[in-house]
């Protein structure tokens, strides 16, 4: 059993076997360890993270080189049915909650998607509650009718219901008030310093997604254009500028920082 | 002096005859909600449930085994179809898939005729037409039955989709399909659940209206008559599709007798498409259907 838990390696995506979105990201998960994929608009992360939860196909994209390989295992032809119940489940990009169902039925529906049981789904809801007490306040309302920071709460305990080992977040910030975020990633954190779950966070919010990561992967263009500790990359002036659009320095170059594999 | 009895008598009538084309149109709605396809073959279904019944009644079988047997291949075709048809067409634009259940409502209206034969059936489902007097106001026996039938069929289904896990899957995969893929939900499972529910409706559909206008191939052209319906309740929305009949139902019967004099009459058949129309115009989405809202 090795360290790694995800790595991803020379991958390359495109949809309608035309347009390009991604075409060379390579970057690997410890475990235990919260990684952040840093990029601006475009940059390829939403079609990285859906090629690591075998999402792609669903939205008329294929991987069409690279390897996925999750606890050892190449899933790059594995449903995403399969993949939850392997333990990688994603949160989507804009949450995606069954708008009609009440909050605790997305609860539950996240325990369908991994065949649980009566009575763990009745342990399982508690321990969502316990984390977002908030959401068992919201427990019969209509998600659709819900805050856009419960509505993201929701969704991460949704796919907390299927017992992740990676939790694939897409922007969880998005469109949420800064305090909002704040307790968010706050829960994410200690999921991961109490569980040991092991997290992949997609986000435009570099701010917050280094404070809370344990290292970082930039994305530009599709390619993986810088990796290291997210201590480090805090430290440097000139990874805004790179990743929210600015071209790549030649001194940007993961050379000099410590590569994203081996 | 107008006649207030005679019209709350056709104003039933049309009602009741309403719940009939509520019937067929739920079965559509089952459909296109989970998987955004307008089944085609819906009316093909129908038709197949009605002859594979009444065949084996004639065959000898008694009632409930006819029934059971018809019920167990109405399952088996909704299951064969996912597989057959829906799962390797995942994906695959709208317009794909209606094309599908177009060619796939010809090959089970074949296949029927290739089991059954062609001739006409009468069915009895053992329920006599003679109307009742409540006050003065005539009421079918049948048409009651109709309705008694077609209510609790939705109140099963209510009850299913509501307490059930299977249920559950089938609202959140009606709600947002890609993020049920995502929680990890089996979509084929629930497509083969879905067209299974569809083709317990045919079976009922098929019964009613096969014992109301004998079972034969026309049978399959009752689904012409719930797409004005579609139109007017919104093809998502199974509250719509109740609605929808009635309105149709009632829409049709008072057209003909109190409109259909200024045209020299034989209005019925084509007045709902009039409505479905106007409706088209004002409301593109239906009374209860989904408005699409896009994100920019």
């Amino acid at each position: 059993m090795t360290d790694v838990l995800l790595s991803v390696e020379a991958l390359a995506a495109t949809y309608n076997h035309s347009i390009r979105a991604v075409s060379d990201v390579s970057f690997s998960v410890r475990r235990g360890e919260i990684v952040a994929l840093l990029g601006a608009n475009g940059a390829g992360k939403s079609t990285t993270l859906q090629a690591v939860s075998t999402l792609l196909a669903a939205q008329r994209g294929q991987v069409t080189s690279g390897r996925i390989i999750f606890d050892g295992r190449d899933i790059r032809s594995a449903t995403a049915a399969e993949l939850v119940r392997a333990g990688v489940v994603p949160v989507l990009e804009g949450r995606h909650c069954f708008a009609s169902l009440t909050v605790e039925e997305n609860l539950i529906a996240g325990a369908i998607g991994r065949d649980a049981r009566r009575s763990e789904i009745a342990a399982d809801l508690e321990r969502v509650y316990a984390l977002f007490p908030q959401l068992k306040e919201r427990r019969s309302s209509t998600a659709g009718l819900t805050s856009g920071g419960e509505q993201q709460m929701t969704a991460i305990g949704r796919a907390l219901m299927s017992r992740p080992r990676l939790l694939v977040l897409d922007e969880p910030s998005m469109g949420l008030a800064p305090l909002v975020v704040e307790g968010i990633f706050r829960a994410l954190k200690q999921l991961n310093t109490e569980q040991g779950l092991s997290l992949l966070v997609a986000e435009q919010n570099s701010t917050v997604a280094l404070r809370f990561s344990d290292s970082a992967v930039v994305l530009e263009n599709g390619r993986s254009v810088l990796a290291g500790r997210s201590a480090e990359l805090r430290r440097r002036e000139d990874i805004k500028t790179l990743y929210l659009g600015g071209s790549a320095q030649k001194d940007a170059r993961p050379t000099e920082l410590k590569p994203a594999l081996v | 002096m107008f006649d207030y009895q005679f019209l709350l008598e056709v104003l039933i009538g049309g009602l009741l005859s309403g719940v009939m084309y509520s019937l067929v149109a739920i079965g559509f709605v089952l459909i296109y909600k989970t998987s955004g396809v307008l089944n085609f073959a819906q009316g093909a279904m129908l038709l197949f449930a009605a002859l594979t019944f009444v065949s084996l009644v004639e065959r000898g079988t008694s009632f409930v085994v006819a029934l059971a047997a018809t019920l167990a291949v109405m399952i088996a075709l909704g299951i064969a179809v996912e597989r057959a048809v829906l799962r390797p067409l995942v994906n695959q634009p709208p317009i794909t898939l209606f094309m599908a259940t177009l060619g796939l409502s010809y090959i089970i209206e074949g296949a029927a005729q290739l089991l059954w034969g062609t001739q006409v059936h009468g069915l009895d489902i053992g329920v006599s037409d003679i109307p009742f007097d409540v006050g003065g106001v005539f009421i079918s026996r049948f048409d009651l039955f109709a309705a008694a039938v077609a209510g609790s069929l939705v109140a099963l289904f209510t009850l299913f989709f509501r307490y059930t896990r299977t249920g559950l899957s089938f609202r959140a995969v009606a709600d947002d399909q890609f993020a049920a893929l995502a929680v990890g939900l089996r979509l084929p499972r629930v497509w083969a659940a879905v067209w299974t529910a569809a083709g317990i409706v045919a079976l009922v559909a098929g019964l009613l209206w096969g014992a109301r206008l004998g079972v034969q191939f026309s049978l399959s052209l009752v689904v012409l008559k719930a797409l004005p319906v579609l139109v007017l309740g919104g093809f998502d929305s199974i509250a719509g599709a109740i609605v929808g009949g009635l309105l149709i139902g009632a829409t049709e019967k008072l057209a003909e007798v109190y409109v259909g004099p200024l045209f020299g009459g034989g209005i019925e058949a084509w007045a709902a498409y009039v409505v479905a129309l106007a409706l088209l115009l004002v409301r593109p989405s239906g009374l209860f259907g989904q408005k699409l809202v896009e994100r920019v």
